[in-house]
């Protein structure tokens, strides 16, 4: 909400900031200089797209700055494209901040060109501004900026350098609106075309409000948005018709469909622009050879590959064995409270509630905290170096192969240890579909908290050949999610692409700053969005277990054991259809280990006598199809809260759920009567 | 200088270079690319490939673009 400024002159006045620019540019550093702490992380309604938002206040005037994704380019395909752009034309900003790498202009200026095109209020930062001098590239910022039409300010983000003038510049253009409107000439095969089309587009009710050249010119290019908009109007007919002979014209006389013509001309706007105002003393091949040389050994041939998993494996190790004991002390913390806790409140009821609900609950979503920050650290660490990118690039073949692309790597791997920080992890795919695709196969990764199941029932069962029995269920999983993965891609997100084609950016050093906000923000969005989900999901699990009133607790009298000895006919099929399975497989929701202590409640003997109670109840068959049941049935509620809190979507975390029910089921089906029949049952 | 020869950008070999002629296809893989600064008549480098052969990293414009050889596939190039 701008307010207006004859408003009294001490009011604050509110200015919006779009912030936009290429992927790998410094604008996340930007965004954090100008916003601090003052920062807001949530999604952009209806897409898994992430929103941040923060404010910044300077004198009487509040900033508030809105981080668009990062992109190329403001198409309509890509969903974090379609955020930017619509957001763009919605007019809720005041001006756009384009964070242009200055040490690789061309290419980052075509984002540019795009934004002038739409009629944005533009205010240029040319970042990593000492990179670009260090490269010996110098630019004539006069000239640069009265060909642009628009401010010009050099910054350096990761070093805080000319944020005030950036943001002086910004309030000065807010004040004054677009100025003089700038925008590619596209030639004079093209340009007659494109006012005939912007003629005949004036009055059309279906794109109101959007800058008449910039809809004549995404026509001509079969912007799939536009033409949409564009063929909902009664005058659908006539306007393809003009914009088919106007393709055609510009294809017969150029020999480039419109699509090449514009991006041609753009990149030849750019190059003379460069002409114009920059000169650069260094020879290309200079430029890269630092990053170049370090790339002879990281991307080699031979070695990797090798570096690759090395990498994973620090980044595995350094997530889960500094995190193991660190959750300990959250897990014991939240044991001592729940205790001393219960210990002072009389009524049992109460207590309990206080202490295995309330507590308990609180308990369960920090102990997620440490892994989190720990996979985030590694993660910002990963990309803000540069060599999140290169990890892709090693393994993208193998993994394209399996319909997935090269980065979903990483989240699959973390899923060994806890599915909640891989399917965060997931924020790291670009594309959609690569991202959906990758968030719901991770809970076929066996994370640890399964690993007590198995234990447990490869103990009893299958002592001499415990490992293969465990490998078998991680085998299991990895299989499982590798035929999903192709299930998924092909009948779910059928048609949508992702194309791998994107930038190899230069080394850089991160900076503990960045890498501190990035992991602080993940850590802090769990809390708030998934530890409500999984709070009240504890919560109700305690009430089930707790009630009726005098009920012993999970016992076969509470609302628990009622609805386990319900389920229990579905299990039948299965080996285990007992109301004491039943019971354990919900517990389970809480999180997976807590299927073996649950089993010890309800057998009533605790964990220690759990090994003979078993062996009266079950088989060596019906507890493999258990332990196969537990690998694969819902995730618990943190992965579920985690999932909706990515996928932004309550029908695809429900879809989530279901069919991992389901799957869950069929497996554990065709164990246990495939078993059978084989006789071994 | 040797007469020029017209490859897709997949068929280079590591250290070739030549100019970009044409991008065919559509859709979002065709602007992708174009928009990555492959337009007609850049000069570009293929710089190596992945360990496994897939995907390729070619210099265009100042800056390392990596892409699959499918996607490569729709690049025309003239070889200098």
């Amino acid at each position: 909400m701008v307010q207006s400024s004859q408003a009294a002159a001490k009011a604050p006045k509110e200015i919006t900031v779009g912030l936009a620019g290429n992927p790998n540019s410094g604008k996340t550093s930007m965004f954090n200089n100008l916003t601090g702490a003052r920062q807001h992380v949530g999604n952009w309604p209806g897409v898994t797209v992430e929103k941040k938002e923060g404010r910044h206040i300077r004198d009487d005037v509040v900033v508030r700055v809105v981080d668009l994704p990062g992109t190329y380019s403001l198409g309509a395909f890509s969903e974090d494209e379609a955020v930017a752009r619509n957001y763009i034309l919605s007019g809720e900003p005041d001006l756009v901040i384009n964070i242009v790498d200055a040490s690789n202009l061309e290419r980052n200026l075509y984002l540019t060109t795009l934004l002038m095109e739409m009629g944005a209020n533009v205010v240029i930062a040319l970042n990593m501004f000492d990179e670009a001098e260090k490269k010996q590239i110098r630019i004539d910022l006069e000239a640069f900026a009265g060909i642009l039409g628009v401010p010009v300010v050099p910054t350096v983000a990761v070093r805080n350098k000319g944020t005030s003038e950036l943001v002086a510049a910004a309030v000065g253009a807010a004040g004054k609106g677009p100025g003089r409107a700038f925008t590619v000439n596209y030639g004079k095969e093209a340009e007659p075309g494109i006012a005939r089309l912007e003629a005949a587009l004036a009055g059309v009710e279906t794109i109101r409000n959007l800058p008449g050249r910039w809809v004549a010119v995404k026509l001509l290019e079969g912007d799939e948005s536009i033409y949409g908009r564009v063929m909902q109007s009664p005058r659908a007919g006539e306007i393809i018709k003009l914009r088919d002979e106007v393709a055609a014209h510009i294809e017969r006389v150029t020999g480039l469909d419109p699509e090449s013509l514009f991006a041609d001309r753009r990149y030849g706007f750019i190059g003379g622009l460069i002409r114009e105002t920059v000169t650069r003393k260094s020879t290309v091949e200079d430029r890269l050879s630092v990053s170049d040389r370090i790339d002879r050994v990281v991307t080699n041939r031979l070695l990797g590959i090798p570096i690759f998993f090395l990498s994973m494996y620090a980044v595995f190790q350094f997530t889960f064995v500094l995190g193991d004991p660190l959750i300990g002390y959250v897990e014991a913390f939240f044991g001592w409270l729940g205790a001393s806790a219960g210990a002072l409140i009389a009524n049992e009821l109460i207590a309990s509630l206080v202490a295995d609900g309330i507590i308990g609950g609180v308990g369960s979503v920090l102990v997620f905290i440490p892994p989190i920050f720990l996979i985030f650290f590694a993660i910002s660490l990963l990309e803000d170096s540069g060599y999140m990118a290169r990890a892709a690039y090693v393994m993208d073949r193998f993994m394209h192969r399996l319909g997935l692309h090269g980065k979903s790597f990483i989240p699959l791997l973390v899923g060994f240890g806890c599915n909640v920080p891989a399917i965060m992890a997931c924020r790291t795919l670009e594309n959609r579909r690569d991202r959906m695709i990758t968030i719901l196969i991770t809970p076929l990764m066996s994370c640890a908290a399964r690993l007590p199941v198995y234990v447990l029932f490869v103990g009893v069962f299958f002592a001499a050949y415990q490992g293969l029995v465990i490998f078998s269920l991680y085998l299991l999983g990895i299989v499982l999610a590798i035929v999903m993965g192709v299930l998924f891609k092909r009948f779910l997100f059928k048609g949508e692409v992702s194309p791998f084609v994107m930038e190899l950016p230069p080394y850089r050093v991160p900076t503990l700053k960045g890498v501190l906000i990035h992991m602080w923000e993940r850590g802090w969005a769990f809390i708030k969005r998934a530890g409500t989900v999984i709070f009240s999901v504890v919560i109700i699990v305690w009430v089930l277990a707790s009630l009726p009133a005098g009920a012993e607790f999970a016992g076969r009298e509470s609302y628990l054991g009622a609805i386990g000895g319900f389920m229990a006919p579905v299990f039948a099929p299965l080996g285990f259809g007992t109301w004491e399975a039943a019971a354990a497989l919900i517990f389970g929701l809480l999180a997976k280990e807590v299927v073996v202590g649950t089993l010890g409640v309800v057998y009533g003997i605790g964990e220690e006598g759990l090994a003979a109670a078993i062996q009266t109840y079950w088989t060596p068959l019906s507890a493999y199809a258990f332990m196969v049941m537990s690998l694969i049935y819902i995730p618990c509620a943190a992965t579920i809260a985690t999932i909706k809190r990515e996928t932004n979507s309550w029908r695809w975390t429900g879809f989530a759920v279901a069919y991992s029910l389901t799957l869950g089921w069929v497996m554990a089906f065709l164990v246990y009567q495939g078993g059978r029949l084989l006789g071994l049952g | 200088m040797d007469a020029k020869e017209a490859k897709t950008l997949n068929k280079l070999r590591p250290g070739d270079g030549g100019r970009v002629v044409g991008v065919v296809g559509s859709g979002l893989l065709k602007r992708r690319i174009l928009e990555m600064g492959l337009v007609p008549g850049t000069e570009i480098r293929l710089k190596g490939m992945a360990p496994l052969g897939d995907p390729i990293e070619v210099l265009v414009k100042g800056y390392s673009l990596t892409l699959r050889r499918r996607e490569a596939e729709a690049v025309t190039v003239e070889v200098d």
